[in-house]
């Protein structure tokens, strides 16, 4: 038995990115100096870290925060600036019922407070801009996604980039002053006067695909593990191949 | 340390059973395959040992519940920071699978493969002696295609990124090779005490 084993499906095929061990594995001083409302259950904070090493657009971070008695709690968030950010990065959090790291930020946390982050870690979301991307996200699950639709702004870039973003309502969209032409919303619940409501669909991707570039789309998708589920599906129906498709879930 | 002002934490426990840096996540299972999910049924799910091994193997599903069952309670620990307590799958020891193919005494890690083509590395050590099983139930149930059905790989001592759903197969080698997420910036053993989430811990 000698022969290599295939398997029956490929997906995304690792390692476009290298990622930097130094920056991933060190502490280090995060400054909240601002803070913004984006809609009524999540508020994006913008960090000063005068050490950040550079992110692309898709990476995540792993944030600390710990209490006197020395108890610390950690989680990973996606980063939703752009990498044009020189010592700065933003976070965008839902306030999560229950939640010990959100609820600190939604309640408590004021410009001035300092957190410890360490990163960005993992490459495997990343887009660093060189391939046609179909972005397709739900509630928060736009976070990473935002951080290439903006990088693909900054940079002027010429590939071709498309945002698909599900919502439950106008107000719970998340960026939405600053999408342009690149981004159709989905109202799942409720609508402005004469768009439809309901959930993302075949009818939705289609057209997308429709339009793909002659090399096709990298498809990234985020959001809860439901939506997730949904939209891979969506995807995978619609003709996108699954080595071409890759998910991040929130959890 | 650097303490952030007004931060409390939720209650503390005094649980033993949680490594440095994990949260109880309770009830909750979150998914975090970075794949789509793939359609597999049983009846097409093969695993199969091979590489530096006396008797490279493929068992199908009925040939693999045929070995002697065997089962796992106790926690799971994801690296993105939540445990799991008092989880129940049970499936068949890979011990029992290591007796048929009989690992050379060179041997001293493995890389596990997906139906899907994930892979990650383990040591065998890790893999061996009542600590790492094949499981396709869960809580009594077939294992959910979310969380791996039909069959998982399970090894509950490390980060959950290493017991790999939809598993096909190991490879028996006498050396490391980073598998996907190893590859990715992740530490290429994942010891949830020692805390080794990333490369360099």
């Amino acid at each position: 038995m000698t022969e290599t084993f295939v398997p029956p499906t490929r997906f995304a095929v690792p390692g476009r990115i290298a990622v930097n061990e130094q920056a991933a594995s060190v502490w280090q001083t995060a400054t909240l100096t601002e803070i913004r409302r984006e809609t009524a259950r999540a508020a994006t904070y913008r960090f000063a870290v005068p050490g950040w090493r550079g992110h692309l657009p898709g990476q995540h971070l792993l944030l600390r925060l710990t209490a006197e008695d020395g108890y610390a709690a950690q989680r990973h968030y996606s980063i939703a600036s752009a990498p044009d950010d020189s010592g700065h990065v933003e976070l965008t959090l839902d306030h999560v019922e229950g939640g010990e790291v959100s609820g600190w930020f939604h309640t408590v946390a004021r410009p001035g407070d300092q957190v410890e982050v360490r990163g960005p870690v993992s490459g495997f979301f990343a887009w660093p801009g060189d391939r046609p991307a179909l972005l397709i996200g739900a509630g928060s699950g736009v976070v990473p996604l935002m951080s290439m639709v903006r990088h693909h702004r900054a940079r002027n870039l010429a590939v071709p980039l498309r945002l698909l973003v599900s919502a439950r309502s106008p107000e719970e969209l998340i960026y939405a002053r600053e999408f342009g032409p690149e981004t159709t919303p989905v109202f799942t619940r409720s609508a402005p006067e004469g768009v439809a409501v309901g959930r993302m669909a075949a009818a939705h991707v289609a057209p997308l695909l429709a339009e793909q570039p002659s090399s096709g789309w990298e498809a990234y998708v985020c959001g809860s593990n439901s939506f997730a589920e949904h939209a891979s599906r969506l995807l995978v129906t619609a003709g996108q191949p699954v080595d071409r498709i890759r998910i991040e879930r929130f959890g | 340390m650097h303490i952030t002002r007004g931060f409390t934490g939720r209650p503390r426990g005094d649980d033993p059973g949680l490594p440095p840096g994990q949260y109880d996540a309770g009830d909750d299972w979150p998914v975090l395959s970075a794949e789509v999910t793939p359609d597999l049924a049983p009846a097409d799910w093969t695993f199969r040992i091979d590489g530096l091994v006396d008797e490279p193997r493929i068992w199908d599903w009925e040939e693999a519940h045929r070995l002697p069952p065997s089962a796992y309670e106790g926690a799971i620990h994801c690296v993105t920071s939540w445990s799991k307590f008092g989880v129940r799958f049970s499936g068949v020891s890979l011990d029992a699978f290591w007796d048929v193919v009989r690992p050379h005494g060179s041997a001293t890690h493995a890389i596990a493969y997906s139906h899907t083509g994930y892979t990650t590395n383990l040591p065998l050590a890790d893999l061996t002696g009542g600590r790492a099983w094949i499981a396709w139930e869960y809580d009594g149930r077939p294992l959910a295609p979310e969380h791996g059905g039909p069959a998982r790989l399970l090894v509950p001592h490390l980060y959950f990124w290493k017991s790999a759903k939809w598993i096909a197969g190991l490879r028996v080698l006498d050396h490391d090779e980073p598998g996907f997420w190893e590859r990715n910036g992740y530490h290429e053993r994942g010891n949830p005490w020692e805390e080794q989430r990333y490369s360099g811990d």
